[in-house]
């Protein structure tokens, strides 16, 4: 990876930071401008996420490692591309795109610096998943939280203050959880780079190692809270139920990025290389993993909302992936990331569509338009409203329909689509993984929570749905634009190509997998990357 | 020294986490504020607490690495307090909406027994 493809590294930071700092300065009702430069950047950060894709995996050994300020690897801050964050990338910029297409029929006039917030989460949720610093990991999900609290709160309205409250108030104390954490590790072992730190694992002394594994742990529950592990997680339910439809879409990749960092650290600290400290708080990730897809299956049967059901879906996911994350074996992990990207999908298709299938029927309607006429220009109205009879979709409850069945299948696991290859993947490894031929009692544990958990999916979902579509009462058709049945259909589509294209994405999935599980590679690519003086010089350039 | 930084960082996180658990949203602003010194200190401490020593390098001199303090946590600490400072005031921003929004600073937006 030479030139200028080297630099893409750092685009999907920079490019939201700076269109997003820009529309700062544009004044409120100049919304097209707002939406045309949120609408770009999103589309390059798509075709950049998969120009990093192709390097990630051309490359095959070697990743990507970006010094800022060409300091070398350990002392200064690093960026660092392999396949699993060309992937998050890839993912976090789809369901932006979604998201964002979304808001463009109306909820980004609901309230102000809707795109500049939108594009900082952007910063945030792709700095997480590229930078290779703990300390520069903090930043990055500071910035993600501190856009996420403005999103939580757009379009206002009692619920939604509510909810942020105690969503600011979990989040800014796990925060301070996150720096007692990467403090306790700095003072053990000094230094804060994350293969830096991998490497002098092993040698730290004996007597420290208490510390050392207590600072992980904290650290870990910093981002328990946000991947939302029971008992971490009661603020996530309610919380994205409050959110705005396109908020809470985006919202369902900032607890994958709190998988993520698990994913990643875990497997880097504490991996099979890691002599006396291996394997620490595995059995926590796996029984509390297990505690929360039961938690999120009771949930999800006991909510008569679709928001928090949807929100209970979100917790059955984490709890699914934070299980399977700690058994520790390269096919589950292979099969954990395919669930991954199958379930984010669908669970951000589902948000999306709630809003469309209860409009006209829910309280929160009102409030919007309420604050629409807070905030939207009188003189726009007309225009509007013509607009919005003209691109209206035709048989729109059977395209809803449709379009929930398809998330039903998706959340439940159920064939023909991705949701059913994801679980079938991961069963079929944790049956293979115990070696013998009888089964171990985790594995049948496992086995169990993600069957019943899909079961139960299947039951709330047909229940939600007979409620919505099948037995209305009183409720008028709600007008859907074409430009919010889109990203749906966009997200479902993927899910469909993801079923067809299983071979191809799960051999790349391998291939990250074995990455994730043997860190050697990784460790040495970032301490013992090139600075760009030495390699223009080495290069006469 | 360590005893009295120790203290203060121990009394700090104490009050702290006494008041976020109290039931005023001002309560809770408070005791974020309270954790967060507490947690500048700690990340103090864990560069290892030195009297009388530069964090900078001095140009030209010959440089012993002992007789400078750590300069990292410094500039942590720099961080995380205009972090934690731009949240808290972000959080005020929330507190004082739902106090109009719902009339009372209850952090459950209304008063327990209504």
């Amino acid at each position: 990876m030479s030139g200028w493809l080297h630099h893409l590294i750092i685009v999907p930071v920079l490019l939201p930071l700076t269109v997003g700092a820009g529309m700062l300065l544009l004044e409120e009702p100049r919304r097209r401008l707002k939406a045309s430069l949120s609408l770009f950047s999103t589309l390059v950060l798509i075709s950049v996420a998969i120009a990093l894709l192709q390097l990630a995996q051309g490359n095959g050994a070697e990743i990507g490692v970006y010094l800022l300020g060409d300091w070398p690897a350990p002392f200064g801050i690093v960026l660092v591309l392999d396949r699993l964050s060309a992937l998050m990338l890839l993912l976090s910029s789809v369901l932006a795109l979604a998201s964002l297409l979304f808001s463009l029929a109306r909820w980004h006039r609901a309230g102000p610096h809707f795109h500049p917030l939108f594009q900082f989460l952007l910063v945030g949720i792709n700095g997480a998943f590229l930078t290779g610093d703990l300390f520069n990991l903090f930043v990055f999900f500071e910035v993600m939280l501190a856009a996420s609290y403005g999103l939580v709160l757009h379009g206002s309205g009692t619920a939604r203050v509510k909810a942020g409250l105690h969503y600011i108030a979990v989040n800014l104390a796990a925060s301070l959880l996150f720096l007692i954490g990467v403090a306790l590790i700095y003072g053990v072992t000094g230094t804060l780079n994350m293969a830096d730190l991998a490497n002098r694992l092993p040698a730290v002394a004996t007597e420290d190692r208490a510390l050392l594994q207590a600072g992980a742990a904290i650290l870990g529950i910093a981002f328990l809270v946000k991947a939302g592990m029971w008992p971490l997680c009661f603020w996530l339910p309610t919380t994205y139920a409050a959110a705005s439809a396109p908020a809470a879409a985006m919202f369902s990749i900032m607890s994958k990025v709190g998988i993520y960092v698990i994913l990643r650290l875990w497997l880097l600290l504490f991996g099979a290389d890691a002599g006396s400290v291996a394997g620490f708080g595995g059995s926590w990730l796996f029984y509390g993993g297990l505690l929360t897809v039961g938690f999120g299956t009771i949930g999800a049967l006991a909510s008569q909302d679709m928001s928090r059901l949807a929100g209970y879906n979100v917790l059955v996911s984490s709890g699914t992936l934070l299980a399977v994350l700690g058994v520790t074996d390269m096919a589950i992990t292979a099969g954990a990331l395919f669930y991954l990207l199958s379930s984010t999908l669908a669970i951000s298709a589902f948000f999306l569509l709630i809003e469309l299938a209860e409009r006209g029927r829910r309280a929160g309607a009102d409030i919007l338009a309420v604050t629409l006429e807070a905030f939207g220009e009188t003189e726009e109205e007309p225009l509007h409203e013509e607009e919005e009879a003209g691109i209206a979709i035709p048989a729109t409850m059977a395209i809803l329909g449709l379009s929930f069945v398809f998330c039903a299948l998706l959340l439940a696991g159920l064939p023909p689509l991705s949701g059913f290859i994801g679980k079938f993947i991961l069963l079929a490894a944790v049956l293979d993984s115990s070696g013998t031929a009888t089964v171990s009692l985790d594995a049948w544990l496992l086995l169990a929570a993600v069957i019943l958990s899909g079961l139960a999916a299947v039951i709330a979902m047909t229940r939600a749905g007979i409620r919505t579509f099948w037995a209305p009462l009183g409720r008028s058709v709600p007008r859907v634009r074409l430009i919010e049945i889109t990203p749906i259909g966009l997200l479902l589509l993927l899910c469909v190509l993801l079923t067809v294209q299983a071979g191809p994405v799960m051999y790349y999935l391998q291939g990250t997998a074995e990455a994730l599980h043997a860190p050697q590679r990784y460790i040495e690519g970032v301490l013992s990357a090139p600075r760009a003086g030495q390699t223009a010089q080495g290069g006469g350039a | 020294m360590e005893l009295i930084v120790a203290l203060g960082i121990g009394v700090l996180v104490a009050s702290g986490v006494w008041l976020i658990l109290r039931p005023r949203t001002y309560q809770v602003i408070i005791g974020l504020s309270l954790l967060s010194y507490a947690v500048n200190l700690l990340i103090f401490g864990m560069g290892r607490l030195r009297v009388n020593a530069a964090p900078v390098l001095e140009a030209g001199a010959a440089v012993d690495a002992s007789q400078y303090t750590d300069p990292l946590p410094q500039a942590l600490v720099l961080t995380a307090i205009v972090i934690s400072f731009a949240t808290t005031a972000l959080f005020l921003v929330v507190l004082l909406a739902s106090r109009g929004l719902t009339g009372t600073d209850h952090v459950d937006g209304r008063e327990p027994g209504t």
